[in-house]
């Protein structure tokens, strides 16, 4: 009996250590979420005056369903994310396991290192833009330096060309921030494993696969899950390098045209929910695959 | 020290009404561009009002990009904010924002109207109320190498576009033996509202309409929008580079001043710069009105463009914030922004001006451009202009990049523009 009240006393304080967050969760996350289902039940345009909204059901939805361009927008940013956190995790591995090593001067290396990260994007987007462009860029002139291609490429206007264009740029720009979050990881490997793996004379490529990689799968599942679901909101670097253009546009993109161009906060809302809808799905996804790796 | 309550506040009213006494008149807050010298030009004119009249002004810097600014005004005005009295407003935006904007019939006699170019003043009226006044305008223009025509034996510019294109291949043929990247013509093809600037150009020089009619009516959908599409389409990769369907203005202007483009479709305000002193084509170009087709309906055609003046309607100083844009777009105000900034006056009576002309001499002569300038259809689609844009110009990038044949191009996008006219616009 003591016990039990003794649990409850426990739970108690508990809640009541835990109730400042939920409290923030609840106004920052939870009501802006229900504020955007909610509208997405009207049709109201931002412009009218005064708003005029009109309850019009699950219409919304009913067309998101048939609209080509969300599934467009969609299957872009997908495209999107699944090829630039695939880049940045492999790429910012290697640069991880690099800086991890001793060598001179490794602290300005790290520092360097994340020069990309820390230029706002918009600024480094529309650096990209020139560099890109197909008659003055510094792109084609290099390549054509070093007869890679014969003629000058239009990055940004071939429309097979665009979207790896501006992955290659999100690539540049985050695999800093992917390195960093491993370097991380990498630095929470005892050193005794690996003398331990020497004295046993295993290789270094030994050492990796069995020591460093099933070592490092927590911070590396943290770093995708983090890359993913930023990427899979991705907006600025294509809203910079391409605008609003069906080769290229993302779910926020799209979302961003109807609800501030365009005004209409009903049906943007039903957009935003469901990149919500697509978002949670892959959490799902990673949560799953995260529970196997633990098991 | 403790003050009792009722002499705090007396000291409270007192101190209030000192500060009253104080300030002479209102504070009248407009919102500027930022563009280039603009927002300087904006805040001598506002505080030679504010001396004239013993009134205060506030100038407030708004972002540089159009559809950013279009994005911030929408949401202070949806929120019913009366921060900003004046607001700068491009051409396009009356049918957006116009309810939000005080009738200036209310406070303007109808002979002020009559100075100002009509196709502005209908360009800035919506269902009867006029909602802001013209202060400065903007067309599409031609610009050609001078020293160019005359090496390749050409004697005036293109007058239609089957001639500019054969002189920009001649001269593109001509110039790439000592310089690979030469082009004939660059021009604005990103999917963006330049775009549907430059493709009612087209459409209007071949007398395919202006997408939708004054009354309303989808129009787009017709042979000769078709044929100025396929026209279009024909120049990528030929006299244009294939990177213009990424171009804006100012990627344009990069091809045209470092000398590698025979022509360029652009503003007016290219056209100091490419004077600069630094500019390697300095003093060998020259502007002109954009081509026609060589067909019986073919005629110029030039994208309106340029700013207006509105008031707020929830503004609380109402008849201060109309005197204000009275003066702004007044003679005089308009003449020093001419003369000193090259701004393309809205009163016909400025093109006729010595100063002016002595000054900035192309104006004279782009007289008939300006004044025939095609606006884009924002008036009659109203709140559904970006929408109707937003279509349009997907429509027409996604022909440029030879995804889509013009005529089902065209097709698609009158069934789309059905759609978001839906009951009415």
């Amino acid at each position: 009996m003591a016990r039990r009240s003794l649990e409850q006393r426990r739970a108690r304080i508990a809640w009541a250590f835990l109730a400042p967050t939920l409290v923030v969760l609840l106004v920052v996350a939870a009501y802006p979420l229900f504020r955007t289902f909610q509208l997405s039940l009207y049709r109201a345009n931002l412009l009218d005056y005064p708003l005029r909204p009109e309850w019009v059901g699950l219409a919304n939805y009913a067309y998101l369903i048939r609209d080509a361009y969300w599934w467009i927008s969609v299957k872009n940013t997908v495209i999107f994310a699944v090829v630039s956190v695939s880049l940045e995790t492999v790429l910012g591995l290697g640069i991880a396991l690099l800086v991890n090593a001793k060598f001179p001067l490794r602290g300005a290396m790290r520092t360097a290192m994340l020069i990309p990260w820390a230029i706002p994007t918009v600024v480094s987007a529309q650096m990209w833009r020139w560099m890109y462009n197909d008659v003055y860029g510094v792109v084609n002139d290099l390549l054509l330096r070093a007869h890679l291609i014969e003629k000058p490429l239009a990055w940004l206007a071939d429309p097979h060309l665009v979207l790896p264009a501006i992955i290659a740029v999100d690539v540049w720009k985050t695999t800093p921030f992917m390195a960093l979050l491993l370097l991380a990881g990498l630095q929470s490997i005892p050193e005794e494993l690996y003398e331990a793996a020497t004295v046993d004379g295993a290789s270094p490529v030994q050492q990796f696969w069995f020591i460093t990689l099933p070592l490092l799968v927590p911070a590396l599942l943290v770093a995708l899950i983090f890359r993913t679901l930023d990427a899979l909101r991705v907006f600025d670097v294509i809203y910079v390098m391409s605008g609003v253009n069906p080769s290229t546009m993302s779910m926020s993109v799209y979302a961003r045209q109807q609800l501030v161009d365009f005004g209409a906060l009903g049906y943007g809302s039903a957009l935003s929910t469901g990149i919500f809808l697509v978002i949670a799905l892959f959490v799902v996804l990673y949560l799953t695959a995260l529970r196997v790796e633990v098991d | 020290m403790k003050l009792p309550r009722w002499l705090k506040l007396g000291l409270l009213a007192l101190g209030l009404s000192l500060v009253g006494a104080q300030a002479q008149g209102v504070t009248v807050t407009i919102s500027c561009g930022s563009v280039g010298k603009g927002y300087n030009f904006c805040k001598e004119g506002a505080e030679a009002w504010a001396k004239r009249t013993g009134n205060k002004v506030r100038v407030l810097a708004s972002p540089k990009s159009t559809t950013d600014r279009l994005a911030l005004y929408q949401q202070q005005l949806a929120a019913g904010s009366d921060e900003v009295d004046v607001y700068m407003i491009d051409v396009i935006w009356p049918g957006i924002l116009g309810e939000f904007f005080v009738d200036l019939n209310d406070y303007v006699e109808p002979k002020v109207k009559a100075d100002f170019f009509p196709a502005l003043i209908k360009a800035n009226t919506v269902d009867g109320r006029l909602v802001g006044l013209p202060w400065f305008t903007d067309a599409g223009i031609l610009y050609y190498r001078k020293d160019l025509l005359e090496k390749y034996g050409f004697s005036a510019p293109p007058t239609t576009w089957d001639e500019l294109k054969a002189m920009a291949e001649k001269i593109q043929a001509g110039e790439r033996k000592t310089n690979p990247k030469f082009w004939g013509f660059v021009w604005q093809g990103a999917a963006y509202e330049g775009l549907t600037c430059d493709a009612l150009e087209w459409i209007y020089s071949y007398g395919g309409g202006t997408i939708v009619d004054e009354a309303g009516n989808i129009t787009i959908n017709n042979p000769r929008a078709a044929a100025a599409l396929k026209m279009a389409k024909s120049w990528v990769n030929t006299i244009s580079p294939p990177g213009v369907l990424a171009y804006m203005e100012e990627e344009a202007r990069g091809v045209w001043q470092a000398g590698n483009a025979a022509f360029m479709r652009n503003w007016p305000y290219a056209y100091a710069l490419g004077n600069s002193p630094e500019s390697p084509i300095r003093g060998k170009f020259d502007v002109t009105v954009l081509p026609k087709a060589a067909t019986p309906e073919g005629r110029h055609a030039a994208t309106l463009g340029g700013w207006q003046l509105a008031v707020n309607r929830f503004s609380k100083h109402k008849k201060e914030a109309v005197d204000l844009i009275l003066y702004l777009t007044s003679y005089n105000e308009q003449k020093r922004r001419a003369i000193y900034g090259s701004y393309l006056p809205t009163r016909p009576a400025l093109y006729k001006d010595p100063d002016v002309l002595s000054a900035v001499p192309f104006m004279g002569r782009l007289y008939d451009v300006f004044v025939n300038a095609v606006p884009r259809p924002s008036a009659q689609t109203k709140k559904k202009y970006n929408q109707v844009s937003a279509a349009f110009w997907t429509a027409v990038h996604s022909v440029l990049e030879g995804k889509v044949p013009a005529e089902m191009a065209l097709r698609q996008l009158e069934m789309q523009l059905e759609r978001i006219k839906g009951a009415g616009w």
